[in-house]
């Protein structure tokens, strides 16, 4: 039977099936649930990274060694991984290898929302594109193939669309893969110029055959209905394509969207009145087209920007709109907020209250840049809080430092802010970087990493230790903090900015979602002591509301922390009681 | 195309809307039905507004509802549900819970929570029906099935195999807590049977 599943879900199924040995991942939404679904497949070691880069080198080992491997990330991820991903472009592989790139049009969760088809442009490489979960499963064993085939590492392109969406899936058996032989071939495993000018030979000869390969694979199809209009598309367009034109239409659908199959392209052309092509983002195919002189009408009708639906593809292709009455006046918007009882809390409300320039990085606690905790100055990508935090000191002086402080989370620390804390050693600088631990990655749902001391399975393996480390870089001011504890932070933090050398202060405190029991006791107001000066609403605390400026507490959300009793004005007026 | 059925679950990051449309989907496949599932993971899930697409015909292409096409709406808070009306479809119907949860730019005094959104809503949607969910799962044993019970009612308006509800509910949800969702599931059956 059919049963349903995550795109995501599926693209572990493939893994599975396809006899891939080893995978690895760094977590980021919407890619996560690739690697956590491999897990239930006890053939494959899975290992959380501490960064895409890793990832891919460990899967690049994997094939060279012999076997299928496969490295899943999100679409900025990619930019982390560029490096090792466009040399073993040139070596090319032993075991097949699938990159998996997981972007995400419309920024669900993102700082960005670039195309990474381009990243098989630039380097060199097929990409391949499924349009449901039983595509993303069949087409992994296809990638797998075709890397095998064409002696090529396949990057894998998904959108937030497929990777979070469930559809009906029929599952197969496992092909399981010899480990094929390891044999040195240092002509093509390293890539020294001279070997290299060889290998980029190679490439080249590699794209023609593709090029071939790509006319005939069952990955990419015409299915003809009306021939009055013709799109070609690929991924979760085609989807909304069917759905807004049904049948009215021929469709070139596009398994694989790079290399382009040129002749299919223009056999499908010179057979519809008119051509259109549907593509969430940029015009990678359109561009291409173009420059073919295959004329075709795409983002003259459709943004660059955002996602598209069914509703602007009825639109502009047939002329027919979906009829909605929207709303007279705009509800007010639902940003996202830190649970009650979160750990990052209480550190905005001190830097906030501190007037500090605050650079940010990327995890659950980028939320502090929001109204009214508003105390995130920067946010560019993983890593960044403390190069930036360097980079202010150099360009505006050290008193400047005095009045900064990079944030980050222990995972993102982990990740590449490592790098970033030893470059301020290294060059003098006085930056104060504070590291929120909450003991996981808890933004993409909670993973391990090397600071936690348990592997992706939960086992139990070395835990990273985070002062020993900050130490090892020559940082000598090293604290820690509980965040729940205002007055002691303050304190620190206080003590720390002005410190004329780095410091790092480690606010350590689990998650709240991980710890299932709230905190003992419940917060209650007493509104004949409240005096209405809404304070405690600075916390940004979604528990607290007001009712006619006096503070409230809703107790089903409340998870009892006691922040806003610590900051509150007036003694008692809001108490925790029951402990 | 004409037995496709859309249906639109819609919240706050944390209500248990991924669970409800969790077990929806399987009594949909149960019933043999194509059946795409939309949702949303990641940032939105702390706090903010987040919606689940259960789709299920006999072929479903997209995976997301077309705006003006939903035939029912379930809103597990009110400010959700008046967020989300132009997705249905006219002649849709709605269900509401009457929960409040006031957004940071509300409790901030930046916006202000719309007054009377069940009446709104009625205005262009007159059956909607609206419902004090977390009141009935505590009577059932625990708020925390409001989920639930907000699931039995749109079970009543769904024609979907009676079997299949019990089965995907005990599939989905933890053992320790199947029977009082069990029980919400019923009282919400109830409520939408003395509704028809």
């Amino acid at each position: 039977m059919k049963e349903l599943m995550l795109g995501n879900a599926a693209i572990a199924r493939g893994a599975y099936e396809a006899g891939v040995k080893v995978a690895a991942a760094y977590p980021g939404t919407p890619s996560t649930e690739i690697l956590e679904n491999i897990t239930r497949y006890p053939e494959i070691h899975a290992e959380w990274a501490p960064n895409e880069k890793v990832a891919l080198e460990v899967a690049v080992g994997a094939s060279i060694g012999g076997a299928r491997a496969l490295a899943a990330m999100k679409h900025v991820g990619v930019n982390v991984a560029a490096d090792p991903l466009f040399t073993f472009a040139y070596t090319g592989v032993n075991g097949g290898l699938v990159l998996i790139t997981a972007d995400d049009p419309g920024m669900h969760s993102s700082q960005n929302e670039q195309d990474n088809r381009y990243f098989g442009r630039f380097a060199k490489i097929p990409v391949v594109e499924p349009s449901d979960s039983q595509e993303a499963l069949g087409f992994i064993l296809e990638a797998f193939e075709i890397s095998e085939r064409f002696d090529t590492p396949v990057l894998f392109r998904v959108t937030t669309r497929l990777a979070h969406a469930q559809s009906l899936v029929e599952t197969g058996e496992r092909l399981e893969q010899e480990v094929k032989p390891y044999i040195k071939d240092v002509a093509k495993y390293v890539m020294m110029p001279a070997m290299a000018r060889q290998r980029h030979l190679k490439v080249e000869e590699r794209m023609k055959a593709l090029s071939s390969f790509v006319e005939n694979t069952p990955l990419n199809r015409i299915e003809w209905g009306s021939k009055a209009v013709g799109v070609i598309t690929s991924g979760i367009p085609y989807q909304y394509v069917r759905e807004a034109l049904g049948t009215d239409v021929s469709i070139l659908k596009l398994g694989v969207v790079y290399p382009l199959p040129w002749n299919m392209i223009r056999k499908f052309a010179a057979e519809v009145d008119r051509l259109y092509v549907v593509e969430e983002l940029e015009p990678f195919l359109e561009e291409q087209m173009r420059a073919s002189g295959v004329n075709v009408t795409g983002k003259e009708l459709f943004p660059k920007v955002g996602e598209l639906g069914p509703e602007i593809i009825r639109d502009k292709i047939a002329g027919k709109p979906y009829s909605v009455a929207d709303l007279e006046a705009a509800p007010p918007v639902r940003p996202p907020v830190m649970c009650p009882g979160c750990p990052h809390r209480g550190i905005y409300y001190i830097l906030s209250k501190l007037k500090l320039t605050v650079t940010g990085d990327i995890g659950c606690y980028t939320l502090g840049a929001l109204a009214p905790l508003s105390s995130i100055d920067s946010c560019i990508c993983m890593g960044a809080s403390i190069g930036t935090a360097h980079g202010l000191e150099k360009a505006r002086g050290a008193e400047f430092a005095r009045k900064t402080v990079a944030v980050i989370g222990d995972s993102t620390f982990v990740h590449s802010g490592i790098t970033g804390l030893v470059n301020v050693v290294y060059n003098r600088g006085t930056s104060t970087v504070m590291i929120l631990d909450n003991s996981t990655t808890a933004m993409t749902g909670h993973q391990d990493h090397p600071a936690t001391g348990k592997t992706i399975g939960r086992e139990p393996t070395h835990r990273l230790d985070l002062e020993a480390l900050i130490r090892a870089t020559g940082v000598e001011r090293v604290s820690v903090v509980d965040p729940f504890d205002l007055e002691k932070v303050e304190e620190v933090v206080r003590a720390e900015i002005e410190a004329n050398e780095p410091s790092v202060i480690i606010a350590r405190r689990p998650c709240a979602l991980l710890v299932r029991q709230p905190a003992a006791g419940q917060m209650v107001v007493d509104p004949a002591l409240c005096s209405g000066c809404k304070r405690c609403g600075k916390l940004g605390c979604p528990g607290i509301s007001f009712d006619r400026d006096l503070a409230r507490i809703n107790n089903s959300l409340c998870n009892s922390c006691g922040l806003c009793a610590q900051v509150c004005r007036v003694h008692h007026a809001i108490q925790k009681v029951g402990e | 195309m004409n037995d496709l059925k859309n249906i639109l679950i819609v919240g706050v990051g944390g209500q248990g809307t991924l669970l409800a449309s969790k077990v929806l989907a399987k009594v949909a496949v149960m019933a043999g039905y194509d059946v795409k599932v939309s949702e949303v993971h990641g940032m939105a899930q702390r706090g903010g507004s987040v919606v689940t697409q259960v789709r299920y015909g006999s072929r479903v292409f997209s995976p997301l509802i077309p705006k003006g096409e939903a035939d029912v709406i379930v809103a597990f808070e009110q400010l959700e549900a008046l967020r989300w009306m132009p997705y249905l479809r006219p002649g849709g119907r709605v269900i509401v819970n009457d929960q409040i949860i006031e957004p940071m730019p509300v409790i901030l005094g930046a916006a202000s929570y719309p007054d009377s959104i069940p009446e709104r809503i009625r205005e262009s949607c007159p059956g909607t029906l609206v419902v004090s969910a977390q009141g009935i799962a505590r009577n059932c044993g625990s708020e925390r099935s409001a989920n639930i019970v907000l699931l039995g009612i749109l079970a009543g308006t769904l024609e979907l195999p009676e079997t299949g509800w019990d089965t995907a509910l005990a599939q989905s949800v933890p053992p320790a807590t199947l029977e009082v969702n069990r029980a919400a599931f019923r009282a919400g059956r109830e409520v939408a049977a003395q509704r028809n």
